[in-house]
């Protein structure tokens, strides 16, 4: 089996995929890629099955060693990339294209220069144990293969995918079909972040005046956002119509989870299970890719889907 | 017994209910035999909460119009789940629980009395949150409705038994809480060394037991 030897990690990075839905009556969120598109991206531009394990870097900032012939790719945030050889010799490489890897070679993925969140995806995928079906870390849980640490040597999954029912012979033939796509067009730098959300399931819990407040005003990520979610301040906060307490609920990726401080928080993939303050609006799954990729400090605007 | 339904985003429907055992009533309905041709159809995930069913569904199999339409087919029933033709899971407690003088003071119990109250009754999991194995425990006696804290601990231990509203629950690992602590247990809520993990997911019975009462 090859492997990745891992040689820095500069901001955190974890392993991630599909996440393990569906164990909500234990109190377990599913967890899984942040930014989802760009995670399924990377694993589609090395031939892996969507359900393969991939490494989601904080801000990249992260190197590899190879010591096998290994097909990767690094989507997301946009990072600079440079595969150094085993004799020394740098060569250059690029964020969103397939990348031939060598037998000690050195992946390095520089620091993002915008957004938060790289992914790095070999063919085959990451192949650590699993834990209660999925390679996702859940920070929130604190459940799942542990974030990587420098000298740690992960094994990569063989042939295509590396899903948790992967056998021989599944998928085998689908290599890589591109040598390169184009990165995610980005909002002009200063320009806010337009986030498309559905009203509900508590719009009702907010004073008429809601739309106009979440919709016409920028808000701001807060420092304290990480991937339990997105926490936001704006000038003007949103006013509760109904005042008493909300029993515990069961809320969804993308929730806008409103607080008694009046600012909503957008719930990410290590969500908690159930909670007891009113969601406003859904972020649409688009919304919760860009939100995932949104650092403190940036501005952003809502928009109503319907 | 009709749900109110709202719109939880682009892939999920919240089913809103008087009551915690409207809740259970209806989401054990949705297990009836005959329902299963329908029921299942595109939903991925139902999750309980105190007054709600959130119904996630896989949109490329069905939309939030055929999920709401199903549900008004829905007929609530008794929980039939084998596991509650099982005895409940007996959890020793020492309560000796840092919020005991408070409890006593708002309900103007004495702690035997409490003690009385939180063993004599039997507990079942109605829905599970806040951290892996943290289950939300309805008793079969009267509520004592009890308020959280007023500023929340920023660590309560692992295994605190604690009070809050209509729930009792275990605290399964150290963690902020704002519950009223009345005692302590042994016994892991959550382990990753048993199939399931949780001790309690949704629907299992719980009965506390006095670890300090000489038998």
């Amino acid at each position: 089996m090859s492997t990745l030897t891992v040689v820095h990690v500069g901001y955190g990075v974890t392993t991630q995929d599909l996440g393990r839905p569906g164990l909500s009556d234990m109190g377990l969120g599913a967890a899984g890629a942040a930014d989802r598109g760009s995670a399924a991206l990377a694993n589609r531009m090395v031939g892996n099955r969507p359900d393969a394990a991939v490494l989601e870097a904080l801000l990249g900032s992260v190197t590899l060693r190879t010591d096998a012939y290994t097909v990767a790719a690094v989507t997301g945030a946009p990072c600079p990339v440079t595969i150094e050889r085993a004799d020394g010799r740098v060569h250059g490489a690029a964020a969103y294209e397939v990348l031939l890897l060598e037998p000690g070679d050195t992946l390095r993925v520089g620091l993002a220069e915008e957004r938060l969140r790289a992914y790095v995806a070999v063919r085959g995928g990451v192949g650590v144990d699993p834990v209660l079906g999925s390679r996702s870390w859940d920070s929130l849980a604190q459940l799942g293969p542990a974030p990587l640490t420098v000298g740690d040597v992960l094994p990569v999954g063989a042939g295509p995918g590396h899903g948790a029912g992967a056998e021989v012979g599944v998928g085998v033939g689908a290599w890589p079909v591109v040598d390169a796509v184009p990165p995610p067009l980005l909002p002009w730098p200063g320009d806010p972040v337009v986030l498309d959300v559905v009203p509900g399931p508590r719009d009702d819990w907010f004073t008429p005046d809601w739309r106009t407040t979440l919709t016409g005003q920028e808000f701001h990520v807060s420092p304290d956002s990480d991937r339990v979610g997105v926490r936001t301040t704006a000038a003007a906060p949103l006013v509760r119509a109904v005042t008493h307490e909300l029993p515990s609920e069961g809320v969804e990726t993308g929730s806008l989870q409103v607080p008694p401080a009046g600012f909503p928080v957008l719930f990410l993939a290590d969500h908690p299970v159930t909670g007891g303050y009113p969601v406003v609006a859904v972020l649409t799954p688009e919304s919760v890719d860009r939100a995932a990729q949104l650092r403190p400090g940036d501005t952003l605007r809502f928009r109503t889907a319907r | 017994m009709s749900p109110d339904l709202r719109s939880a985003g682009a892939s999920a429907v919240l089913a809103t209910f008087d009551s915690l055992a409207e809740v259970v009533a209806f989401r054990a309905g949705l297990a009836e035999p005959g329902l299963a041709d329908t029921a299942p159809a595109g939903v991925t995930e139902v999750v309980s909460g105190a007054r709600t069913l959130l119904f996630r569904f896989d949109p490329a199999v069905t939309d939030a119009g055929r999920v709401r339409s199903l549900l008004t087919e829905v007929r609530p029933s008794r929980p039939t789940d084998d596991r509650h033709e099982r005895e409940p899971v007996v959890v020793p407690v020492t309560y000796d629980g840092a919020d005991l003088d408070v409890v006593g003071a708002l309900t103007g119990m004495s702690r035997e009395d409490l003690v009385a109250w939180h063993t004599g009754q039997v507990w079942t999991s109605a829905f599970c949150g806040f951290a892996p194995g943290f289950s939300y425990l309805t008793g079969t006696a009267p509520s004592l409705d009890l308020p959280r804290r007023d500023t929340a601990r920023t660590a309560v231990p692992s295994g605190a038994v604690a009070l809050a509203g209509e729930f009792s629950a275990v605290y399964p690992r150290t963690s902020p809480g704002g519950w009223q602590l009345i005692g302590r247990t042994d016994v892991p809520m959550w382990s990753l060394d048993r199939t399931p993990p949780a001790l309690a997911p949704a629907g299992v019975r719980l009965r506390f037991v006095d670890a300090g009462a000489r038998s």
